[in-house]
């Protein structure tokens, strides 16, 4: 969906709408939800009726309190172009989440499900949406899943590509940590029996259009203080300009309410007012073009504030597989026996570490795959019991697998049991040295954070494979990164803690778990956030649950289980535990884009007293023409090209404001420095070039 | 501006920053009940106290209780010394037989010394008995800095605790303030004072004959012990109407210097607590570093505007810069610095006229007390003061390195900045919404000395003075009126309470947060950076606020009289 759909920011099929939604959004109820900008409507309306009032009692193009009518008209268009750019803003950062929404409801058509009556598989058709939760379905190839649930039966797959836009269908079965479907997918082949899960109007697709659209959304905490911080600012700045009437009477000097409203205006904090709601909504649709959907604002605000990522070592840290590395013989066997024995032991074997071992023992020792049929050779596959597999061929057996079965299978291969239940050693092919040996190798690989497999041929030990946890490319400099942001990565494994410490040292995370429980993994959490940390984690299975639940930022695999998507306050679409990473740096860009058109928005005043404050005392005290230090043509002419700046501001960073500052993982402290230059000393000084420009084009152009 | 006068401003910096540490970890040893070098003496007379007063030491207060058993303390501090004033006549110790303080007088007195402001409607010499002086006015001198003292505790109790339900005990607090720091240093001050010539007598003002045969009266009393408080626990009112300018308040250099250090000791000793307190001293140095650059700049200008006179002096032949309303023994220096210390700290002594300096030197003052005396600041306000500044600016700011803003290990929220808009929001209320009140009364207009921007900057300064509970008056303005007693004292009671009470919520809010340990994305709160920062922030978000005001008031004075222009009589 969303990566095909990406949407410009200069979309006239985004630009259009938003312009009318400006206008509509003019509506005090709406406004009053942002301060400032309410503020702002308030004074416009005030000095319009002000306006009207003077233009039928003067016929003579002068307002009451002095200055012309066609000043006082330009300088009030301005004050209400200030709210509707705001407007724009927000309607535009809107219109990308509507054009979503859009292409996402024309998925959620009209559905037919077969509601099973409870015998066999005899079902009645009913319209989707009268669906209940706990109702069981039948959804057969072609169909489409009426409803979120849980496969109860079967194993299917299923295209899902309306929800997370990649066409490859997946594989949904009963049990285990793929069992959960979504509403408005479709079965491409077999049939399942889904478990509703999700009532009509509550289904993921359901809260997935109404979050890109962002008609839930809800102010975040960040948002809450600084729009106390704002309110706060405007009111010190309504103390600031209502005392300057009385001053300027006591000087025996008077100046007009437009004029006043101008300067209030200016001052007061419209810039990050009046982007404030933009940017939190981009920030939402960044993410939401990433394929990760965020349950609330919250929560991508949290993912900024991350101090612990705690990453699944598979396929995260890892490539989901092991590779056969090396061959180790014990003595006595040549490496090419080893390798030889090994590699027919795992010509059936399908799975990537059986394939890697194939495949090695061909590039290292040139011994070519051969033919399981013409070597009419038996298959042994692997079962948890035995815990491993193996060929027999030609009356000999070979096997491989976990070194402790391997030894428990040559020993009782190799020896009878006798009556007396004594073993009594028949022959002596596997010397106490020659197991000594292979546990010595064996440990040897699991202190270096391989696996090892061992490999028998006819209840001889030869020796064994290493298996190796390969470490994905770059990740090492990832959590290098992660470090220099002030964030711990903690790697979660299931492995031995041997094995986990090894594979920590090479990616270069910063401490692991090792042998970790579901409830293992919820204690870390749990401590990590009673010292004061925020922490995030991603999951899917059904014991992932609690974890997910309890993190700060819990992101659930959308192939997850309906218990994980649950719990987690995030959901990634594409399944890819790695966007974690990625998906800090949203929440942070989110924040700081915040946090620097505030420092912005604020360092702007300090051009505009200039502007405005000698422009309306030079007329009774000449002398403060001096601080008109940026030569403005005449007083009227610098307060509207200083209400003129203040609002084309707006439009001028409105791009900024719905891509974001872009984070960078450089420290906090050159990162402050960094932004404290652009948008800090930027900001104080970008107004006084502004508005001295806007002044030669109003000069020019005779507006005043 | 002269090589001794630099030399003068940094040996009186170096001494203000040596005094730094050992008073900051004494005071953090006294606050956290430890054991001092006075202990031996004072364990006893405070085990007493306690004992008297049905305090239990161990038990600690929420911060709404520590705040209303300050606010009532207050209350009957009040009381007592309105009721003082009232009745003095018929009280002993008045050899002079003052009469009754009158009632709006009495109010604006006492609303003044028990919120740490000292503005002085009355002459010391010719209105109060010794009594007042000593029960009355020394005796809030002493408790109104102990409570200054004691909330800046609570609120860096607020930083430096996690998870906490309290703040403190107010009555602990106070009585270890006042027994462990305050007494010790004024006994000894006070005996400095007396030794440099400053009286402490109850006996009666003496006649002296002078030099052409004239009969002069002396005004004499218990002076030196209230000086010393006065100065050390940044009140500033004087025993005498002429204040530290009296011979008899300040006789010499050397007594002018240590009462300058004083102003400023424990308020940057402070600073060095909080950074002990939080766990680590360098928070506390970047907080005494911003107070530091806006300190300097004041003095510079200060000293540069005074010491380069104006062109109307020059004009006459008055080189060497403005010596009107100075005192000779102390010089253009001496002066110009004691007006940025005394303005930058809440303590509004004065030794020379500040209605006299030029419009640039006498804007410093007024700019220090608008920006809510942060700078050192009143004991105990000035740090409680800037750290709501701070909480500003980490919120501002902080967004910026992509992270919920954090100091000192504490996240800066929605309550945070609630409380502390609040607090700042109290200043520029009272000090603009009176000043336009007044600026358009003609009554109020008539108590001013001159026209022109010069009077607006009189009642400004009035009113700015006495919200920021500095007390200083920039002379000129008649305050003695039923108005001027009424507005100022309401605006001395707003300055103060109104501001604690949200600074009290914020500690109370932060106590009980968790504290998050500090990381390589942490925004950085000790070095350069953080100090420009907080500095930007304060004169962007403090100081232009009042931009439109100075611009009436001194600036276009500074402006006309370049241009050689004066605003009718006076000046």
């Amino acid at each position: 969906m969303a990566r095909s759909h990406s949407v410009s920011l200069l979309d006239p099929a985004i630009l259009l709408p938003a312009v009318g939604a400006s206008f509509r959004k003019l509506d005090p109820r709406a406004m009053v939800k942002n301060p400032v900008m309410f503020v702002v409507e308030v004074v416009a309306l005030l000095t319009t009726v002000l306006f009207v009032r003077d233009l039928i009692t003067s016929g003579t193009g002068l307002s009451a309190s002095g200055g012309s009518l066609g000043f006082s008209f330009q300088i009030i268009l301005w004050l209400w172009f200030t709210v509707l750019f705001a407007n724009f803003a927000e309607a535009v950062a809107e219109g990308r989440g509507k054009a979503q929404a859009e292409s996402l409801r024309r998925t959620r058509t009209e559905t037919v499900a077969k509601l099973l009556t409870g015998e066999g598989d005899a079902f009645r058709t009913v319209p989707g949406t009268s669906l209940k939760v706990g109702d069981v379905v039948l959804v057969e190839a072609g169909d489409i899943i009426p409803s979120d649930g849980e496969v109860v039966e079967g194993v299917a797959s299923v295209n899902e590509a309306a929800i997370t836009g990649e066409s490859a269908p997946v594989i949904r079965e009963s049990g285990g940590d793929r069992s959960a479907v979504t509403g408005g997918t479709t079965v491409v082949s077999d049939h399942l029996k889904v478990r509703i899960t999700a009532a009509a109007g509550a289904t993921f697709l359901d809260r997935m259009i109404a979050l890109v659209e962002g008609a839930e959304r809800q102010k975040t905490p960040n948002e809450i203080a600084l729009n106390i911080l704002l309110a706060g600012m405007t009111l010190i700045f309504i103390f600031a300009t209502a005392s300057i009437p009385s001053f300027a009477y006591y000087a025996g000097g008077s100046i007009s309410v437009v004029v006043l409203v101008a300067l209030f205006v200016t001052l007061i904090p419209t810039t990050i007012g009046a982007l404030l709601s933009a940017i939190g909504i981009a920030g939402m649709d960044r993410l939401v073009r990433f394929n990760v959907l965020a349950m609330s604002g919250r929560a991508v605000e949290a993912a900024g504030d991350v101090d612990t990522l705690l990453l699944d070592k598979t396929g995260t840290i890892t490539l989901g597989n092991r590779q056969a590395s090396a061959f180790h013989p014990v003595r006595g066997v040549s490496e090419q026996d080893l390798a030889d024995a090994a590699q027919l032991a795992s010509l059936a074997d399908e799975t990537p570490e059986g394939r890697s071992i194939v495949v090695l023992a061909k590039e290292k020792y040139a011994i070519r795959g051969r033919d399981m049929a013409s070597l009419n050779a038996h298959f042994v596959p692997f079962t948890a019991q035995t815990r491993m597999s193996g060929v027999d061929v030609d009356g000999s057996s070979v096997r491989k697998g976990a070194v402790d079965a391997i030894l428990t299978y040559v020993q009782a291969g190799a020896s009878t049991v006798t009556a007396s239940g004594a073993v009594q050693n028949v022959r002596t092919l596997v010397s106490q040295e020659s197991i000594r040996e292979i546990n010595a190798i064996a440990e040897e690989i699991a202190k270096s954070g391989g696996t090892p497999l061992a490999v028998a041929r006819d209840g001889r030990l030869l020796g064994v494979i290493h298996l190796k946890d390969i470490v994905k490319g770059g990740i090492r400099e990832r959590f290098a990164e992660l470090r220099r942001m002030g964030i711990r990565t903690v790697m979660i494994t299931g492995d031995n803690a041997l094995t986990a410490a090894a594979i920590a040292a090479e990616a270069g995370v910063d401490d692991f778990l090792a042998q970790a429980t579901p409830e293992a993994k919820l204690r870390l959490i749990r401590d990590e956030q009673a010292k004061g940390k925020l922490v995030a984690m991603c999951g899917d299975g059904t014991n992932d649950a609690p974890a997910l639940a309890q993190a700060d930022v819990g992101v659930a695999m959308n192939t997850g289980t309906v218990a994980a998507r649950e719990a987690g306050n995030m959901v990634d679409l594409d399944s890819d535990p790695t966007k974690l990473i990625e998906i800090v740096e949203i929440g942070k860009a989110l924040l700081m884009t915040r946090g620097s058109l505030t420092t912005f928005s604020i360092a702007n005043d300090v051009a505009k007293y200039f502007a405005i404050i000698p422009a309306m005392f030079v007329a009774f005290y000449p002398q403060l023409g001096t601080l008109n230090v940026m030569a403005l043509h005449s007083p009227q002419s610098a307060i509207l090209s200083a209400i003129i700046f203040n609002a084309l501001i707006i439009i001028a960073l409105i791009p900024l404001a719905l891509k974001g500052v872009a984070f960078r993982p450089i420290g906090a402290a050159a990162l402050l420095k960094r932004n404290l230059l652009i948008y800090g000393l930027g900001g104080i000084l970008v107004p006084f070039v502004g508005i001295k420009a806007i002044d030669l084009a109003v000069t020019a152009l005779h507006l005043v | 501006m002269t090589s001794n006068g630099l030399i003068q401003i940094a040996l009186f910096c170096l001494v203000v920053l040596v005094l730094t540490r050992p008073l900051g970890g004494y005071m953090t040893r006294v606050f956290a009940g430890e054991r001092t070098f006075l202990s031996p003496v004072l364990k006893p007379v405070e085990t007493l106290v306690f004992r008297l007063g049905g305090v239990d030491a161990s038990r600690e207060q929420h911060w709404l209780t520590y705040t209303i058993a300050m606010l009532l303390f207050h209350a009957g501090g009040f009381l007592l010394l309105y009721a003082l004033m009232r009745v003095q006549d018929l009280l002993p110790f008045n050899p002079q037989g003052m009469a009754a303080v009158a009632p709006d007088l009495a109010f604006n007195t006492a609303i003044s010394f028990i919120t740490n402001t000292n503005w002085q409607n009355y002459g010391g010499e010719s209105t109060m008995g010794y009594l007042v002086q000593m029960l009355g006015l020394t005796h809030q001198n002493f408790l109104s800095a102990a409570t200054g003292i004691v909330l800046g505790m609570a609120l860096i109790r607020g930083f430096s605790r996690a998870s906490a339900q309290t703040v403190g005990n107010f009555w602990v607090d106070i009585t270890r303030c006042t027994l462990y720091v305050l007494l010790p240093i004024c006994v000894v001050f006070t005996l400095f004072l007396v030794w440099q010539g400053i009286p402490q007598t109850l006996g009666p003002y003496v006649d002296a004959a002078t030099l052409d045969g004239g009969k002069q009266t002396l005004a004499l009393g218990p002076v030196a012990s209230q000086v010393a408080i006065k100065m050390l626990g940044t009140n500033g009112g004087g025993f005498f109407n002429a204040n530290a300018a009296h011979p008899f308040e300040n006789p010499t250099a050397l007594s002018n210097f240590l009462q300058m250090v004083s102003i400023f000791a424990l308020g940057a000793a402070l600073t060095n607590v909080f950074g002990r307190m939080v766990g680590n001293e360098k928070q506390g140095w970047a907080i005494l570093g911003a107070m530091g650059v806006l300190f300097v700049a004041g003095v510079a200008v200060t000293y540069w505007a005074e010491a380069a006179g104006t062109p109307a002096l020059n004009a006459l032949g008055l080189s060497g810069g403005n010596m009107e309303g100075k005192e000779l023994r102390f010089g253009i220096v001496a002066s110009a610095l004691f007006a940025v210390i005394t303005t930058a700290a809440s303590c509004g002594a004065v030794n020379a006229m500040h209605d006299s300096f030029t419009a640039l030197g006498g804007m410093i003052p007024l700019i220090n007390m608008e920006l809510g005396e942060i700078i050192v600041g009143g004991v105990g306000a000035g740090l409680y003061g800037m750290l709501l500044f701070v909480v500003i600016t980490m919120f501002v700011a902080g967004l910026m390195v992509g992270r919920t803003p954090e100091y000192v290990g504490k996240k800066i929220e929605a309550k945070e900045v609630k409380m502390a808009m609040l607090a700042i929001l109290i200043l520029p209320l009272m000090m603009l919404g009176w000043t336009a009140v007044a600026t358009v009364l003609p009554s109020a207009v008539a108590s001013i000395a001159n026209p022109g921007p010069h009077g607006f900057s009189e009642i400004l300064y009035a009113f700015t003075s006495a919200t920021a509970n500095n007390g200083s008056a920039f002379g000129g303005l008649t305050g003695n009126t039923f108005f001027y007693n009424l507005t100022l004292a309401s605006s001395m009671f707003v300055g103060r309470f109104l501001m604690i009470v949200p600074a009290m919520a914020l500690a109370g809010a932060l106590a009980a947060k968790k504290t998050v340990p500090a990381s390589a994305g942490t925004f950085p709160t000790t070095g350069g950076l953080f100090v420009g920062l907080l500095v930007g922030v304060i004169l962007i978000v403090g100081g232009l606020t009042f931009f439109p005001a100075l611009s009436l008031g001194p600036i276009v004075e500074h402006l006309a009289a370049a241009a050689g222009q004066s605003f009718g009589a006076g000046g």
